[in-house]
């Protein structure tokens, strides 16, 4: 039978928490930069410019329907490469940049069929109650339409952002040193993979758990 | 830009010698569909039952497969592959560990990749089973048993068929999951398709071109399973459903 030693952990508990703060960095800026820009490519979607439109589609289908391991991996080995080429050889530790880019870009692409799915679930009536108010389209959408579209979909922006939390993990892939890259670093380092990885894995148990159960009780607060 | 493209550097002989370049990325895609399939076929399976058992008149059953799901959905993924793939062989008996360890590692990293990508995945289709059973309305189950049904057959044979057509959409999206998550498989080092677009980066120099090619293959296996997917939805639609014609 296996010889559980959990002695490595406690020492390390400095390094795991540094490692968690570039997580939560990751999860962070993702979410804030995906529901932006998610906005604006669900509202390009659904507007009127036919080539915009397109334009959205094929960046959200796109990212869609690559694994995230190779969008890391794009922002990582190939965008360096394009930007040597424009501002020349000195850029340095590019690790967390490209891994902050990647996430934004590709989680915007989830994010923007979230918002769009919540944009339509707004009544039309709304949107013509705007106009009659002597809105322009802008401020009816702004004003009138967003506010509701997130109330409603509040709990599936929060459920992404427990994924994405997850997800953060993989970039493992370009050696970033998150909480999971540290934690098995730490475990190859002391010989102690077993334990950093199961110690890893209840972390990301609570956290995320915690984090549900919290989700379905606004949910169930929001259907009132 | 002085980046010099060269299409023609997939049909080079590879470094292993006894391959082209063309070759090392069929054989990525080999692995990815054989990994994707034979998870799907265990998250369809595994899936199927824990979602039929959060479904059943039995607290302690409901319970089980309630704590089965919560675990599988919030480890990430890479987290549970590294736990198939480093920490199960520990904690086998010895002599089980040992003979797993001493297996040929391409069947070791794929055997733990399978195990864990149809494990996560059975997690997730578990919870469309239960929304399709439960979306239907009450008085079928109600109907089963009332004709003498066993609860099993009611399942086998009214909810089951009823509840898989209502899912197979969102089952659909999971069916691509999988065959993206697969891309998680590089981490442990299986030769999938992101493992051999890293591999044709370090050795050809020739960056663009690999990953373009791969990703053109991952959006070719996407229409793919779409196109696949939608004759079979038209296939099976429900007659006076709303989906139905």
């Amino acid at each position: 039978m296996y010889d559980f030693d959990w002695t490595s952990i406690p020492g390390a508990i400095p390094l795991l928490a540094k490692g968690m703060l570039i997580t939560l960095e990751v999860t962070i800026t993702a979410i804030v930069v995906g529901i932006v820009w998610g906005t604006l490519l669900a509202i390009a979607r659904l507007g009127h410019n036919v080539v915009l439109a397109k334009l959205a589609a094929g960046y959200v289908n796109l990212f869609r329907s690559v694994p995230l391991v190779m969008v890391i991996l794009w922002f990582y080995l190939i965008v360096p490469q394009g930007l040597k080429a424009i501002f020349g050889d000195d850029i340095g530790d590019i690790r967390l940049t490209s891994a902050l880019v990647a996430f934004a870009l590709f989680e915007a692409a989830y994010y923007s069929e979230i918002i769009r799915a919540g944009i339509q679930s707004v009544s039309k009536g709304q949107v013509s109650a705007g106009l009659a108010l002597g809105f322009t389209p802008a401020q009816t959408m702004r004003l009138v339409v967003l506010p509701q579209a997130f109330r409603n979909m509040t709990p599936l922006l929060l459920t992404q952002a427990i994924i994405l939390f997850q997800d953060t993990s993989l970039v493992y892939v370009i050696g970033l040193s998150d909480f999971f890259g540290t934690a098995y670093k730490v475990g190859d380092r002391d010989g102690r993979l077993v334990e950093l990885l199961l110690f890893a894995g209840v972390i990301y148990f609570v956290i995320c758990f915690s984090a549900s159960l919290l989700v379905k009780r606004l949910q169930a607060r929001f259907a009132k | 830009m002085s980046y010099q493209w060269n299409w023609g550097v997939f049909l080079q002989p590879s470094a292993s010698g006894d391959d082209t370049y063309l070759g090392w990325l069929f054989t990525g895609l080999k692995w990815t569909v054989t990994l994707s399939l034979s998870a799907w076929v265990i998250a369809l399976i595994v899936g199927s039952i824990f979602g039929v058992l959060r479904t059943v008149p039995n607290r302690w059953l409901s319970g089980f497969a309630t704590c089965y799901v919560e675990a599988f959905r919030n480890v990430p993924l890479l987290v549970q592959l590294f736990s198939w793939y480093f920490v199960l062989p520990e904690l086998l008996p010895a002599a089980l560990g040992t003979a797993f360890k001493q297996s040929n590692p391409l069947w070791q990293q794929f055997f733990a990749a399978m195990l864990c990508l149809g494990l996560f995945t059975s997690a997730r289709v578990a919870e469309q089973v239960r929304s399709g059973i439960n979306s239907l309305p009450r008085g079928q189950r109600a109907a089963g048993l009332a004709m003498g049904f066993t609860l099993p057959q009611t399942y086998r044979y009214v909810l089951l068929p009823m509840s898989y057509r209502i899912i197979l959409p969102p089952l659909t999206s999971e069916f691509l999951n999988i065959f993206k998550n697969s891309a998680v498989a590089t981490t442990i080092g299986l030769i999938e398709l992101s493992r051999q677009a890293q591999q044709l980066v370090d050795y050809t120099a020739q960056p663009y071109e690999a990953f373009i090619a791969v990703t053109v293959m991952y959006l070719l296996i996407n229409v793919t399973v779409m196109f696949l997917m939608r004759r079979l939805e038209n296939k099976v639609r429900i007659p006076g459903f709303i989906g139905g014609k």
